[in-house]
């Protein structure tokens, strides 16, 4: 009951004019940001600290968030990136055995502003209508100002994301008794990626986005990993460029989400950006080579364009069961796979973890070409 | 991969007549199936005995038998129909069971029956203990370690091995006697020696404990192509150790973070996969609440009715998609039909919580154990779907109609602290969330209250924010802020001004918004709204995007399945919904129950799942500006709102407000039946017992005591003593003093009823029905028989012609039920009821005469004649159909099941024959009598029967059945030249009736008593001891001379021939 009784005002402003007023969590302040939402009704947690949301104010669209609290064991990167976080409702008694504070807690030390008690589904309509659209939640009275909040509204970009987030040095993790050794390309990788590497008897070292072709090499891995990451694929020129070579080195690659749409950038292939994009814990892929469909766990604004790729290079291998876009390609020409979607789930379904096991079947067959 | 090109006709097996634990959720899944099969161009085959349901109507399928569901009778519908397939999984466990029994005897494949849905071996690994174990432990899925010993070191020694606390049941004692919990191994040593004392085998079951472990469901789907996908999280408010049927649910799970959650969808996923499941499937777990521990419970290979609540608190229509799976589609290939663009191949995402909240019928059983624990005893169930839990919770209690707008009840507000505890440490009662809440304001904590009742604290600190809601509203001035977070939770206005004690600063509005499966991702097409207090009315812009021009009409229905308030009202408001549509009106159906064809969304044109009270409904008129309202198919909850509506100018359909009120107020309907020159038993009006007393004195006992506020025989009782009378107001008073308690002259005459439809100058009725049980027994838990079999043509001419005179006086326009008394040649009312009623379905059913159809074109001023209908009775056909009630008593501990004026069925069966000895053999078979033709009869009658009960044994006693009874009953018998062993009364010392009870020489008990109801009477407990034993007791002397007749006449099933009703 404090909550809706004692909430301070907050504002979201979007792009088209459109005011929500609601009440404050978290810090407070001005922020701008693109807004989208996520249909998950758990992780948010898992949301929060994605590096995929670099730059986005990330609408919760079910109503009851931060039930079970939050726990450090859960995070999927030591930061937050989020620019801004709008729930209808926040718990601020939540109950889980491994909860260690509030959601309220976490958003003040990270500084993120959150937005609370607002119509979230008629935000999230406005979104799917219009599309993802920027927008700012300030915790001032917004009326005084609203040209210039506008002004900046519609002018704000997210630029150099990946820059942004990824680690400047490398870093490696090992299990007790490594089998394979992995360099995963940190775009703003999922601390789940690397541990369902881990877990699968990789030693993961963690390189930078920009690292080249020949200090890959020089690392001598039998698998490359292409992490998830944020912003708008094809603004990687460099990246896309060293990914072209690091391909050609021959080791075995597989790439998510972000590190999917690089990889076919640098094989030829174009992205797109999606109306609202998809982003949640249920969205049907299908396997188009057994015909299964999967569910799982998205989150992403831009997709590759499966007719651009080029077709002795590479062939869809996943599709979306609902809008029918590309979620996945294998290469021909180069021994790579990669998946639009999240198989590291956290949060999300588990169904599609396999295609780990896929990756170290193909890492066993490089391994044992090279002996 | 699409239609199995081999399929072309199949039979649906239905799951029978409503009992506890197998409802109209059945109904839901079963029409669901029928209409998906026939969009295939199959031809579809139906046997169901319940006639209540919509499943069984002509528009379901294309033969439909409402045949007794055993062995034989489905065997013989598989010869006379010759389909191609069976459904197995959309019956419940009635259903699934037969299809097995089929499947293993062979008889599918004699016959080149293909069983859909689920496969024998499927069912074994689901249903069998052990095969259930083994699956589970091969795909390392963790179960509840048990084991059965039969020496106390063995209980021990698996105690070591599994961890303490651990539960012991002992074998083969009733209600778990002798069993216990045991911390450690001193309690285990004493509570295992004492159970393997009282196991008659001397076996206890140790099994670990796991209460106050959470109790997850997940519903689950998979393909023939290996798809799986979970619809729905639900998590039960009681953890563990209260039938989830029993239970708060709350989908979907709150209180799992996604590991959690993630973990046991993918343990259900694998179950579902390793069982190989073709459809639905239910998945229950156990979770530790400080570990990531957990336990499988409990798999349904089948839909059931979490699947019901799944598909309304989601949109996705589980049962529809299991059986297109079933026939042979894959979730890819079926389109979500609430967008209309994505596939079924999908999770729903949900942007509000969805609360089912129970309902029980312990207002009707006063004396009913109230503990819940294993065995569940809700009758029905309502859901409520808010944007937040309190304001779902809130919505769930009214829904619920318990007399409450909200958390707090009288009972319990009176109580203390150290009571409030008390009765919370005392077990889990129906009522336990009234009373954590009532705790919660008496300042108990919530730390206290979740240490004695393991209740997880996010709901318990969630009652806590309405218990802070209510005292904020009680202090200062009621200030709009206030007034929006207390719509926000869910208050209505009336509420919030009482525990204001202010008026309320603003009236505002609910807005609608629509439940679509995906959170709002994409643009939803079907109509599925409920309320919330926010900014956007999705529900008024849908109205205005899809404006048609016709005229909008709302059906309001009739909430959660309860005793006296069924399925059937279900059906009516369906068939009206149905038929204005065929008119080119806009049908909107408001509903609060989720197990019923009514709140499918694509029943109407719109569905509003909200509860049933004048302010929601308002808010629904004011969004809708429907041109009318229709309250006559939805029972006495929809009927309770028409002065309101009236009031509020609302345009009622049918019959009016002030006609409504005429039949319904004691003093106006006394007025018109005196106007019409028509009888009824003479009766009084009182206050005080005093006043009781003398009134019965005068009107010379029995007399009938009810309530003056309710109909449906709630509290309603025959007295025949003044003693009776004094033990009835007391309880009567304590309960509610204002109301006056009304007492009538009994008269024990042969009771009769009529349901007519009337257009302000025709009527017509589709048939009379009498019933076995002479008047006292409540016309819901008669056997009813139509065509009436003992009716002099003076008594039904009577009949006729008070009909036509109560229709016109009351200028009915839709339905009525009447209820006549003949007594001493002389017709009586006792009650009239100006909508529909129970009989309605079935009626309509045997004459052919779609009365809700007829009915609702009267409303909008077509008149019999138009449709083609003579006034008067319409002409009786060639089948007699018996009405046979059933009842859930196994269910109930401490139900005396003497059957009287309150009504204690579930459900009903319906028996069709050429005769009305086959009719009723069809009835009695289907209701689940067991027509033993040797044995023993056990008889205890009351004095005034025992003169009628000569006749009756006397028939037994030549059919060859050993006689025995009390010695009273015993020694009067023998007088009359019928060989009757004497029993010992159970206060006479061993053996006695109970023993002879548990000996196996009984089969049949007659048993009636002067008095009932307190558990302890001897008369009580032997009818309750046999419904222990299952044996067949009849505790009306007309019941057991009807069974005795159909005994006598020699008939069996195989003799009777099974009726296509839709041939008739």
């Amino acid at each position: 009951m404090a909550l809706i009784k004692n909430g301070k005002p907050a504002y979201l402003v979007l792009a088209d004019g459109q005011v929500f007023r609601g009440k404050c969590f978290g810090a407070e302040g001005t922020v701008i940001g693109e807004v989208v939402f996520t249909t998950g009704m758990t992780g948010y947690q898992e949301t929060l600290t994605d590096p995929s949301y670099y730059g986005q104010i990330v609408t919760q669209t079910f109503p009851l968030i931060g039930n079970y609290g939050v726990n450090a064991e859960d995070y999927e990167s030591a930061q937050s990136y989020v620019s801004g976080y709008i729930v209808r409702e926040w718990c601020n008694t939540p109950s889980n055995f491994r909860c260690e504070g509030t959601i309220d807690g976490f958003l003040k030390s990270h500084n993120i502003i959150g937005l609370y008690d607002i119509d979230t589904r008629r935000l999230t309509r406005t979104l799917r209508e219009a599309g993802v659209m920027n927008g700012a939640i300030t915790t001032e009275e917004p009326n005084e100002k609203m040209a210039e909040l506008l002004a900046q509204i519609r002018s704000y970009t997210i630029t150099d994301a990946v820059k942004h987030v990824t680690e400047t040095e490398q870093r490696v993790y090992a299990p007790e008794k490594p089998k394979y050794r992995v360099v995963l390309f940190d775009f703003g990788y999922k601390r789940y990626i690397r541990q369902s590497l881990v877990n699968r008897g990789c030693e993961v070292i963690v390189v930078p986005a920009d690292t080249k072709a020949e200090n890959v090499r020089t690392l001598q891995p039998d698998g490359i990993m292409l992490s998830n990451g944020p912003g708008d694929p094809s603004e990687n020129v460099e990246i896309i460029a060293n990914l072209k070579d690091i391909a050609a080195l021959g080791i075995p690659m597989f790439g998510i989400c972000l590190g999917h749409q690089l990889m076919a950038l640098s094989q030829g292939a174009r992205t797109e950006k999606l109306k609202y994009g998809h982003r949640g814990a249920n969205q049907p892929v299908i396997d188009l080579a057994s015909g299964t469909t999967y569910v799982t766990s998205q989150n992403h604004g831009y997709a590759v364009v499966g007719e651009s790729l080029p077709p002795e290079i590479a062939e869809v291998s996943h599709i979306n069961a609902n809008d029918r876009t590309c979620e996945g390609v294998r290469y021909k020409a180069v021994d790579a796979f990669t998946v639009q979607f999240h198989p590291e789930a956290h949060g999300g379904p588990l169904d599609t973890a396999y295609l780990f096991d896929e990756f170290t079947s193909r890492m066993d067959a490089y391994k044992k070409e090279a002996e | 991969m699409g239609l199995r090109s081999d399929i072309k006709k199949v039979l649906v097996i239905g799951s029978g007549p409503i009992i506890i634990g197998q409802a109209a959720e059945f109904d839901y899944a079963g029409a669901q199936a029928c209409r998906a099969l026939k969009q295939e161009g199959l031809e579809v085959v139906l046997i169901n005995s319940n006639p209540a349901t919509i499943m069984t109507d002509k528009a379901m399928a294309d033969k439909i038998y409402i045949e007794p569901l055993t062995l034989d009778v489905v065997k013989r519908v598989i010869e006379i129909e010759q389909p191609d397939s069976v459904l197995s999984t959309l019956g419940g466990q009635t259903g699934l069971t037969l299809s097995m029994q089929l499947a293993e005897e062979g008889f599918l494949d004699s016959h080149n029956v293909r069983l859909l849905g689920a496969n024998p071996e499927t069912i074994h690994k689901a249903e069998d203990r052990q095969a259930f174990k083994d699956t589970m432990e091969k795909i390392g899925e963790p179960c509840i370690p048990s084991k059965v010993v039969e020496t106390v070191e063995d209980a021990v020694a698996f105690a070591k091995e599994i961890g303490y606390p651990v539960i012991v049941r002992p074998a083969f004692t009733l209600g778990g006697t002798g069993g216990g919990i045991a911390d450690n191994e001193e309690q285990l040593r004493d509570i295992s020696t004492n159970g393997l004392r009282l196991s008659p085998i001397t076996q206890v079951l140790i099994e670990k404990c796991i209460s106050g472990w959470k109790e997850i469901e997940f519903e689950v789907i998979r393909d023939r192509k290996g798809n799986v996908i979970t619809v729905c999280s639900m998590e039960n408010f009681d953890p563990v150790g209260v039938h989830t049927g029993d239970s708060i649910v709350i989908a979907p799970a709150v209180t799992l973070s996604d590991r959690e959650y993630q973990m046991l969808r993918t343990a259900s996923l694998n179950i579902i996969s390793e069982l190989k499941v073709e459809g639905g499937c239910n998945c229950q777990f156990a979770l530790h609440p400080e570990s990531m521990e957990y336990a499988v419970i409990e798999v349904n290979p089948r839909v059931s009715r979490s699947s019901a609540l799944a598909s309304k608190a989601t949109g996705y229509p589980i049962a529809k998609v299991a059986t297109r799976i079933a026939i042979g589609y894959t979730l890819d290939e079926i389109i979500n039909q609430v967008t209309g663009k994505t596939y079924a191949c999908f999770e729903p995402a949900l942007d509000y919580v969805v609360i089912k909240f129970p309902k029980w019928a312990f207002d009707k059983f006063v004396y009913a154990k109230r503990t819940l624990g294993t065995q569940m005893k809700a009758t029905g169930e309502v859901m409520a779907i808010g944007t937040s839990f309190e304001q779902a919770m809130m919505k769930a209690v009214r829904s619920t109609e318990l007399g409450v707008d909200s958390m707090n009840m009288k009972k319990y507000e009176k109580m203390s602290v150290d009571e409030l505890l008390m009765l919370l440490k005392n077990g889990v009662e129906d009522e336990r969330s009234f009373q954590v809440f009532a705790a919660l304001k008496k300042g108990v904590s919530v730390a206290q209250i979740h240490e004695i009742t393991l209740i997880d604290e996010w709901f318990l600190e969630k009652l806590m924010n309405l218990v802070e809601l209510e005292s904020w509203l009680a202090e200062g001035t009621l200030t709009e802020e206030k007034y929006l977070t207390a719509k926000k939770y869910g208050y209505l206005d009336k509420t919030i001004e009482r525990m204001s004690g202010q008026k309320c600063p603003l009236h505002r509005n609910a807005v609608y918004k629509m439940v679509d499966t995906c959170a709002g991702e994409f643009k939803a097409e079907t109509p599925y709204f409920y309320s919330t207090y926010d900014e956007e009315n999705e529900a008024k812009q849908f109205i205005d995007r899809t404006d048609s021009g016709k005229k909008k009409v709302i059906v309001f229905g009739s909430g959660p399945i309860r005793i006296g308030q069924g399925i059937e009202f279900d059906y009516c408001s369906v068939h009206c919904v149905w038929t204005l549509k065929e008119l080119g009106y806009e049908a909107v159906i408001c509903n609060n129950n989720p197990e019923t064809v009514s709140t499918d969304f694509d029943t109407g044109d719109r569905l509003y799942f909200d509860p049933l009270t004048p302010e929601d409904v308002d808010n629904i008129i004011a969004t809708e500006q429907p041109y009318g309202v229709v309250v006559q198919f939805g029972g006495q909850t929809a009927i309770k709102l028409t002065r309101h509506l009236a009031d509020s100018g609302v345009n009622i359909l049918g019959t009016s407000a002030d006609n409504i009120d005429a039949a319904e107020d004691r003093e106006r309907f006394d007025e018109l039946l005196e106007q019409c020159g028509i009888p009824r038993p003479e009766g009084f009006t009182v206050m005080t017992t005093k006043e009781a007393v003398k009134v019965a004195d005068k009107l010379g006992y029995p007399v009938l005591l009810r309530p003056s506020y309710v109909l449906g025989g709630q509290n309603m009782i025959i007295a025949h003593s003044e003693q009776d009378v004094v033990e009835y107001m007391g309880i009567i008073t304590s309960h509610m003093i204002e109301n006056p308690v009304l007492i009538d002259k009994y008269m024990m005459g042969t009771e009769v009823e009529v349901d007519a439809i009337c257009d302000g100058k025709d009527f017509l009725i589709p048939g009379i029905m009498e019933h076995i049980e002479r008047a006292g027994v409540h016309s819901g838990d008669s056997i009813s028989i139509y065509p009436a079999q003992n009716l002099s043509k003076k008594v039904r001419e009577t009949i006729i012609e008070y009909t036509r005179r109560l229709s016109l006086a009351l200028n009915v326009v839709g339905l009525v039920n009447i209820q006549y008394v003949v007594y001493r040649g002389e017709v009586y009312v006792i009650e009239v009821n100006p909508r529909s009623s129970r009989t309605v379905p079935y009626i309509s059913k045997v004459t052919g005469i779609p009365m809700v159809d007829i009915a609702t074109k009267i409303m909008f001023g077509t008149t019999l004649k138009e449709l083609g209908y003579e006034s008067g009775l319409y002409p009786e056909g060639d089948y007699v159909a018996v009405k046979v009630p059933v009842f859930s008593f196994e269910k109930l501990q401490d139900v005396d099941t003497m059957l009287g004026p309150e009504m204690k069925s579930t459900g009903e069966c319906l028996g069709i024959g050429r005769s009305f000895e086959d009719a009723l053999l069809k009835g009695l078979v289907a209701a689940g009598y067991d027509l033993k033709k040797e044995g023993g009869v056990l008889i205890s009658v009351r004095d005034s029967e025992k003169r009628e009960m000569v006749r009756i044994a006397d028939k037994f006693s030549r059919m060859g059945f050993e006689l025995y009874a009390t010695s009273g009953t015993a020694s009067y018998l023998n007088k009359n030249m019928i060989a009757t062993n004497t029993v010992r009364k159970i206060s006479e010392g061993s053996p006695n009736t109970l023993d002879l009870l548990d000996s196996g020489k009984i089969h049949y008990m007659i048993s009636t008593s002067a008095k009932g109801r307190m558990p302890a009477r001897d008369s009580v407990r032997m009818r309750r001891k046999s419904v222990e034993r299952s044996i067949c007791s009849l505790t009306a002397v007309d019941t057991a001379n009807a069974l005795a007749n159909v005994l006598r006449s020699g008939r069996s099933m195989d003799d009777v021939e099974l009726v296509d009703i839709t041939k008739i």
